[in-house]
């Protein structure tokens, strides 16, 4: 009892050294402001430029153009909003492509990269070497946008078609690599060696075993994807001259000449096109092309983190 | 010798189908994969040839390829006579330098920052506010920078209470380049190296600091060494791509503005234009050439150095 309570006492010692050692190591209270003062400043300078569009998004038209921009709005209005809603069928049309190729795109690179990198993870692979240089040469040699586009333009004739926005960005070394090393920590060779001899097909491992086993690593590899497909607009700059096939961030890169769309669509609607908030309404379809990006952002960011950090240090 | 080598080739050649046939699932698993690659990623490998050629477009890309006429480095000599061409390198190579030193300064500096603040819940809302320009396309973000610049409307006009002609005046570009290019990507190369300093072994700063070692000692002797291999790759690979440049920067931020180009043009923003305003494919596609071939070697190069420095830095 008494050496069980002496025990206690040097632990609890120890804890109080090690604590003020601790305090020891760390920097002086005034340091620590000004370290923060800086790194507000500076998260507060990341996010200042969006908000201000928003801010713009919810002016009144006419103060806009009485006053300029400011950060607050001089008179407050989501006319530009809903003008989108009345006579943006084209801006919706753009958001349908948007979510068509970001889908459809996200899903066959899921599968394509994890079909690859699953055969790569596994050791026993006899052609696991040689798949692994295809996948390293395109790191360090690659054919450059003017081959690149006579492939998928001339060869392929992938124009105006909706696989030349989804297709070129379907894979990438990187994804793999990650994905690769995600399996190798998280799947033990006892795991895929005891399904094998219990007689299971490579096919129903990798669906029923691995994919299950491995879903925060294919969420990561789903929102680089993901990410990847919302925001491209130079796919589309190269290959879609169609304005119905026009992603959002290819709409917006021509916007101009899309307000010449939007007021037409509005006479023919009845609605007067001076009053068209046309500076606020630039603004309003920046905003509402990132909205699903900024709302799911506090939920993705720690698997893109997480899968940063494996591709960093392992690529 | 001959008899022995005539006995084994069948018994090689059943190995291999043996070989093949213990690994047809996996290999099936991999080949849409590989299909994908030998399409995206090697045929423009050789694509890239028509540097070569005089291109004459036909309806059949493969016929016109053989029915075009080899001219040797003929296009490769109207790129360099053409004008262009030496500022368009300076450009190029000149913010690529700045970015490599900047990328590796900046998000070291606020990486460790964010490593010694006391308040821990405040690390993660700063991290994340930092990161959220990665996030925002170049198009966005170039609305984001027009709604500082446009001459009449903009904030900084209104501020300053002057007119300046922000998408013609070409002096002020490299600053505000080099500036959004920060802005944009430092947050993710924070995370990459607040995550690697987080992984140095807390027992190194509790010895020296038992040894009476300060705050800038243990950064001086202990973090930044421990940190020079992550630094090192990043700066491989960024070494590799200093004839390339992010093209979403220089393309969509000053607008196109014809004026700006003789500080905004750069090789991929100049082989985009051959290519797609003036149809230019010879020169277009000799410049891309350049810029993979000398690309990869210096890719080769910066890991060679790195290997001479240190044998465990390196890429490959």
């Amino acid at each position: 009892m008494f050496e069980k309570m002496k025990e206690k006492s040097r632990q609890k010692k120890i804890d109080k050294i090690e604590a003020e050692q601790c305090k020891y190591n760390k920097i002086k209270p005034a340091t620590n402001v000004i370290f923060n003062i800086i790194l507000a400043f500076l998260a507060f300078l990341a996010v200042v430029p969006f908000v201000f569009v928003i801010a713009i998004s919810l002016t009144d038209e006419q103060a806009l153009r009485t006053y300029g921009y400011s950060f607050i709005p001089k008179e407050f209005s989501v006319s530009s909003y809903s003008y989108i809603i009345k006579a943006g069928s084209d801006i919706i049309r753009s958001y349908g492509v948007t979510i068509t190729i970001t889908v459809v795109g996200t899903i066959l690179g899921v599968l394509l990269i994890g079909t690859y990198a699953y055969a790569l993870s596994r050791k026993t692979y006899a052609y696991r070497k040689f798949f692994t240089i295809v996948i390293t040469i395109p790191m360090m040699f690659g054919g450059g946008m003017v081959a690149t586009y006579m492939i998928i333009a001339r060869l392929l004739h992938l124009t105006n078609t909706l696989w030349a926005l989804i297709l070129p960005m379907a894979m990438n070394s990187f994804n793999i690599i990650v994905l690769r090393t995600f399996f190798n920590t998280s799947i033990p060779d006892a795991v895929v060696e005891s399904a094998k001899i219990d007689g299971a097909s490579e096919w129903r491992l990798f669906f029923q075993i691995v994919i299950p086993m491995s879903l925060p690593g294919f969420a990561t590899i789903a929102l680089f994807l993901t990410l990847g497909y919302w925001n491209d607009w130079f796919n589309a700059l190269l290959y879609i001259e169609e304005s119905s096939l026009k992603p959002l961030q290819s709409l917006l890169m021509s916007i101009e000449s899309n307000m010449q769309f939007l007021k037409s669509e509005g006479l023919k609607l009845g609605l007067s096109v001076e009053n068209m908030p046309e500076e606020s309404l630039r603004m309003a379809i920046v905003v509402i092309s990132t909205l699903p990006i900024l709302v799911a952002y506090p939920f993705f960011q720690r698997y893109f983190v997480n899968g940063l950090t494996v591709g960093a240090v392992k690529g | 010798m001959k008899e022995s080598n005539n006995s084994t080739l069948p018994q090689k050649r059943a190995t291999a189908w043996s070989r093949f046939k213990a690994n047809k699932e996996l290999l099936l698993l991999s080949l849409p994969g590989g299909i994908w690659f030998l399409i995206f990623a090697y045929l423009p490998m050789f694509g890239i040839l028509i540097a070569f050629q005089q291109y004459r477009p036909e309806k059949n890309f493969l016929l016109s390829v053989l029915h075009s006429k080899f001219v040797g480095f003929k296009n490769f000599e109207f790129l360099f006579k053409s004008g262009d061409m030496w500022i368009i390198f300076r450009n190029t190579i000149g913010y690529n330098l700045v970015f490599i030193v900047l990328g590796i300064v900046l998000p070291i500096t606020v990486a460790m920052l964010l490593n010694e603040l006391r308040n821990h819940g405040a690390v993660k809302v700063y991290q994340s506010m930092m990161f959220l320009p990665y996030f925002l396309s170049w198009v966005v973000v170039s609305y984001c920078l027009y709604a500082f610049l446009d001459p009449s409307k903009g904030l900084v006009n209104n501020i300053l209470g002057k007119n300046i002609s922000w998408y013609t005046e070409k002096d002020y570009w490299p600053f505000i380049i080099i500036f959004m290019s920060q802005w944009k990507g430092v947050g993710y190369n924070t995370v990459v190296y607040l995550a690697s300093i987080c992984g140095i072994d807390k027992t190194f700063y509790e010895a020296a600091m038992l040894d009476g070692a300060t705050k800038w000692q243990q950064i001086k002797y202990i973090t930044v060494p421990l940190l020079r291999p992550v630094i090192t790759i990043l700066f491989i690979m960024s070494v590799g791509g200093i004839i390339r440049s992010d093209f979403g920067l220089f393309f969509q931020l000053p607008r196109d503005s014809g004026p700006l180009y003789p500080v905004t043009n750069v090789l991929d923003t100049y082989i985009y234009r051959a290519l797609m305003q003036s149809s230019e494919i010879g020169m277009s596609s000799a410049a891309a050439f350049f810029q993979s071939v000398v690309g990869f070697a210096l890719i080769m190069i910066a890991n060679k150095v790195a290997a001479k420095i240190d044998n465990e830095n390196t890429l490959f």
